[in-house]
């Protein structure tokens, strides 16, 4: 096995002009020029080179590769194989950028009319930087040439993204290329789209060497190059009467997208649909666009857009009630929505709407009211923010990624066969619970197959909280249709007379769905989640330091399948949210990461960690399985807003995250 | 991983002696101990492969003792070793503080004094409390044995007087009378390099130190001196911040370690007697 | 280079400067211990050096000659690790389990009794992104009232 390195940008934006290699033979050194297919890493839009050809442009964007038997002989290798340049200048400003990836309009009733009949009209602008999602372990793979074939193996959380990307690279039927997934230590997304670069990378080199290659990122590689979560601007003017009713929202989105379009459609998607909050309002405008800078391309983290601008509405929330001088809960209580209610995108919504059981239960579980009158004053401050994130890939996402799943017959009991990855979230356990439970077996009759694409359905992607709702339902339904064929027999006794059989489903949209892609309007997803938090904490005057003291997050998620892993899940987003909130900054110096080591880039320690009051609600929702909603991504978007709206109670203006000390130095009002 | 490990040498002394044999021979060789800081530095850059010579064996260099006024702790005493010693607890108080706070209990158990002083980090952490503690740095090389009081020991950024041939062998504390006070601000509860450090003793004598604003560990001398003859908090805040240098960069801001170092004297001494 | 490994004694050839850490996943084929970022920040290649938990990846071979080293493969042989590893799997200790072996071995040294600041500090040094932490709280608290509860049983 040889192991593979990748020779990297080192300006912003130019031309190569010269690429010079000093190596003893033993090194294997690829090119755009090894690329059989084509050279761009399938995704999306075409845009994104496997190894630049003539132009780079982002620091980071990788021109070579270089393989080698023993690993320690590529330490250093950037001084041997060198690339010459002729610089450009580059723009790190979003709102200067020439290149627009994907622009969006939301509209729904008269937005003129709504603000004329505004009693009053509040704006703010409000941003977030990037965010890393820093799971522990870095990105890695291992690429195995065959006799015109390729597997690889990768720590990964979608295995036909990459076996799509390597279709096209290396230019190799789909039934030659083979995707593994192996024992993945988190994602976050963070392994949604950037290992199909890497993967790319590894086969090159191991088809070039006919040997394998193995490719593991150390954690500074992996800072300075993979994706990040896209910085954003958002800018809200706002109409309401003077008893806080919501009579307009018009809102403007800007996302960095960094240099190549990857998933910033998507996350614009996401984000404009979410930009107006879990409120009701009857004249929206909404335009957002994403657009290239000459950074590394950012790319899908929890929350995917709807942390962005969720925390410019909540904040804006806030202010909007300070304002008006009436009580943060009152103002949500107004204006959330409720059952029969239609979304900005004028979606109706369920019986299963919860904004307001949420908010309520939050306010209660959190003495909420008492507190915010009590510590006023004082260094101490309490905030909340409501949210809901919308499960499943929007609109008409679902149907074209026609996701499927398979169960087959064992001799003991079932086999689940889904290209859904374990990354830490509890997927292989939940979709054996919904089997066990559907087909009326013992939970340890089911196994799961190891995720290899020879072998499992493209059950779409682990991402975008489907994996419970949408291939969960899938396999509730194969569980249900076995469940017929064996009639009154035990899987064992229907084995040993028949032998085995496999049942498939396919996604099927849930009846009524509608959704219209050129006006951006209808029925975004098929349900939403819904949650509330409230943040207490405490800011040191002598040092600015903000220390959160107790933490509440209430979710309301339909149904939690596995109640303890519901709970890790909003624990741990709910932690990554106070991280994005208050420490988490990636330093930016001439288009690089310039804190890419771990002792820069900082998370919460166990130190730092705040007891967090979880509670779950549950409203059926009537396609998910057993009524269950997502529950992954919608507890990063909560905690933000809620800490820049305890800040705002204890004295500090803060309209950009993170928060940090050296920030609120100038933020006291 | 950081350099290409074939590219390194460890010679491995038995003895103190022979450890400044190696040194007078080959003072190019770089002391390592807890190795807390070589393998991080080598990778960022900071510090070149080379040559090593490894004292964590040396059993010598270790041992906390008491004699009269004077605590005596060896170089390769651990934050660990500190943070356990009943004399330590005792007598420096500030010490254990801020042994505590330094990474996590797994930098805790291998970093030593020695090598936090011998690093010359402009954010060590003990750096402030030996500076304020009026610390004396034992040197040893195969000519003989000097002692140098620790507010003379550096000389500027990462550069002390210690020639290539001495190593620190120990640290000697005198008696502290006075109330002893300390407070990191870091990135965070644990694993945090600093932004600003105050280390201070109030007594009859008054003495304040800062870490990480400035190019090396500050004592402030004028501050102090205003407090110590009565001169009002606002006043040494005006004195502190001519004799410290804080920067901006990747962690804070000179800004915000200027006005925080003013706010932890304040601190300091609004709630010291 | 001689050493205990895991109970065990164990001789290596390696360069007295290869990291402890590599040495025990490629010398010693045991792949328990993780890079998670080569620093001394992550915690996950901790290991027990003498009872004492220290950062692998910072840790020279040359330094654990004559000395015992558990990493997580032999953690059942600490007093608390069996217990440690039984609850984190009870109590959700455990999400994508890449920082799991670290944490583990990092509060192997409590004593039953420790208080809920006692554990944080033992595990400061212990980044974990998936659970933020709670359930790891609950998983060392868990292991310490089972193991109180399984030293008063035997003294019974």
């Amino acid at each position: 096995m040889l192991y593979g390195a990748t020779i990297r940008s080192t300006i912003p934006c130019g031309k190569i002009t010269r690429r010079r290699i000093d190596l003893p033979a033993g090194f294997i050194v690829a090119d755009h020029r090894d690329i059989p297919g084509k050279n761009y890493v399938a995704l999306i839009e075409p845009d994104q080179p496997c190894l630049a050809e003539e132009h780079v442009r982002h620091v980071a964007e990788p021109v070579l590769l270089v393989a080698h038997h023993d690993k320690h002989g590529l330490i250093g290798i950037e001084r041997h194989v060198t690339v010459d340049y002729a610089a450009a200048t580059p723009n790190y400003d979003p709102e200067k950028s020439d290149l627009c990836f994907k622009r969006i309009a939301i509209d729904k009733g008269e937005i003129d009319r709504g603000l004329r009949n505004a009693d009053v009209v509040i704006e703010g602008e409000y941003r977030t930087g990037h965010q890393e999602q820093l799971y522990i372990e870095t990105n890695g793979v291992i690429a195995v040439p065959g006799d015109g074939q390729m597997t690889v193996y990768g720590s990964l959380q979608c295995p036909y993204y990459v076996h799509k990307a390597l279709v096209v690279l290396l230019n190799l039927s789909p039934d030659k290329v083979r995707v593994i997934q192996t024992e993945t230590g988190g994602g976050f997304g963070g392994k949604e789209e950037y290992p199909s670069m890497l993967a790319c990378h590894a086969a090159i080199l191991a088809r070039k060497a006919g040997r394998p290659v193995k490719m593991i990122y150390d954690r500074v590689e992996d800072l300075i190059a993979t994706t990040k979560r896209h910085p954003s601007i958002v800018r809200h003017r706002t109409g309401l009467t003077r008893d806080g009713k919501l009579m307009a929202v018009d809102i403007d989105v800007v996302m960095d997208g960094g240099a190549y379009a990857t998933l910033s459609a998507v996350v614009l998607s996401r984000g404009v649909i979410h930009a107006a909050g879990p409120y009701r309002c009857d004249h929206v405008r909404i335009r957002g666009r994403a657009m290239m800078t000459h950074t590394p391309p950012n790319g899908a983290f929890r929350g995917f857009g709807a942390p962005q601008t969720q925390f410019a509405v909540e904040a804006h929330m806030d202010r909007i009630a300070e304002q008006l001088g009436i009580d943060p809960v009152r103002l949500r209580e107004i204006n959330a929505l409720k059952p029969g209610d239609t979304t900005a995108t004028g979606q109706h919504l369920g019986d299963d709407a919860s904004a307001l059981p949420v908010l309520r239960e939050a306010v209660k579980r959190s003495h909420f009211t008492k507190k915010r009158r009590q510590l006023k004053g004082t260094n101490r401050g309490i905030g909340l923010s409501l949210f809901f994130h919308g499960s499943g890939f929007t609109g008409g996402g679902e149907v074209k990624l026609a996701s499927k799943a398979s169960l087959e017959l064992t001799a003991t009991g079932a086999r689940i066969l889904v290209a859904s990855t374990e990354i830490g979230q509890g997927t292989r356990t939940m979709h054996a619970q919904i089997v066990a439970d559907a087909l009326g077996i013992p939970f340890d009759a089911v196994d799961v197959h190891e995720v290899d694409t020879e072998f499992v359905p493209d059950s779409g992607p682990t991402v975008a909280s489907r994996t419970c709702m949408i291939v969960g339902k899938l396999l509730e339904r194969c569980a249900r249709d076995m469940k017929k064929r064996l009639g009154r027999q035990t899987p064992a006794q229907y084995f040993r007379a028949h032998g085995p059989f496999t049942v498939t489903a396919q996604y099927e949209p849930p009846p009524g769905l509608r959704w219209d892609d050129e006006r951006y309007a209808g029925d975004a997803y098929g349900s939403y989640a819904w949650s509330c938090n409230v943040v207490e904490l405490e800011v040191d005057p002598v040092t600015f330091e903000v220390t959160p003291i107790n933490i509440t997050a209430v979710a309301e998620i339909g149904k939690a399948i596995h109640p303890m892993m519901a709970i890790g899940q909003i624990e741990g987003g709910t932690a990554q949210g106070i991280g994005f909130a208050l420490t988490e900054e990636v330093v930016m110096q001439d288009g690089r990461m310039a804190n890419a080591q771990l002792t820069n880039y900082i998370i919460p320690t166990p130190l730092d960690a705040a007891p967090i009051d979880v509670a779950i609600l549950e409203r059926p929702y009537l396609h998910g399985p057993f009524g269950a909603k997502g529950v992954g991504e919608m507890p990063i978007d909560g905690p933000a807003p809620a800490v820049i709206n305890a800040l705002r109670h204890c004295g500090y203006d803060v309209r950009s995250i993170p928060a940090t000390p050296e920030r609120l130095l100038t933020a006291r009002r | 991983m950081p350099a290409r490990v074939e590219a390194l040498t460890l010679e491995r002394p038995r003895s103190l002696k022979a450890a400044l044999s190696m040194l007078a021979r080959n003072p190019a060789l770089m002391p390592i101990a807890g190795c807390t800081d070589v393998y991080v530095s080598m990778q960022f850059g900071t510090m070149k492969p080379q040559r090593f010579i490894d004292l964590w064996s040396l059993d010598e260099l270790r041992g906390i003792t008491v004699k009269g006024d004077t605590l005596t702790v060896g170089a390769l005493t651990t934050y660990t070793g500190l943070i356990e010693s009943r004399h330590v607890v005792r007598r420096l108080p500030m010490l254990v503080a801020a042994s505590r706070e330094v990474g996590g209990v797994q930098i805790q158990n291998r970093g030593t004094l020695g090598g936090n002083i011998a690093n010359a980090s402009p954010a060590g952490d003990t750096l402030p409390v030996l500076a304020a503690a009026n610390a004396r740095v034992v040197l040893r090389s195969s000519q003989g044995r000097r002692t140098v009081p620790f507010e003379q020991f550096y000389t500027g950024y990462r550069s002390s007087v210690r020639r290539p041939d001495e190593l620190i062998t120990a640290i000697e504390f005198p008696a502290i009378r006075g109330q002893q006070w300390w407070r990191k601000v870091g990135t965070r509860r644990a694993q945090a390099i600093s932004k600003v450090m105050i280390a201070a003793v109030r007594g009859r004598d008054v003495r304040i130190a800062f870490g990480s604003v400035g190019p090396t560990v500050i004592l402030a001398r004028q501050a102090a001196a205003v407090l110590q003859t009565g001169g009002s908090v606002a006043d040494a805040q005006a004195a502190l911040l001519t004799e410290i240098a804080p920067i901006d960069d990747i962690r804070s801001t000179r800004d915000y370690r200027a006005r925080v170092a003013a706010n932890l004297l304040a601190q300091f001494w609004n709630n010291s007697r | 280079m001689r050493f205990t490994l895991n109970g065990r004694a164990r001789t290596v050839k390696s360069h007295p400067m290869k990291r402890l850490l590599d040495v025990l996943r490629e010398d010693c084929g045991l792949t328990g211990t993780k890079e998670g970022c080569g620093e001394g920040e992550c915690g996950a290649c901790t290991v027990l050096i003498d009872g004492v938990a220290v950062d692998s990846c910072l840790v020279p071979a040359a330094h654990v000659e004559g000395l015992k080293v558990i990493t997580i493969e032999g953690a059942a042989k600490t007093r608390l690790g069996k217990a440690l590893q039984n609850a984190f799997v009870e109590h959700g200790g455990a999400q994508c389990g890449i920082c799991t072996p670290g944490m583990i071995l990092a509060a192997a040294p409590l004593k039953p009794g420790a208080s809920l600041h006692e554990i944080k500090t033992a595990l400061a040094g212990n980044l974990c992104r998936c659970t933020g932490y709670p359930a790891i709280f609950r998983s060392v608290e868990a292991a310490l009232t089972r193991k109180k509860e399984v030293i008063r049983a035997r003294a019974r």
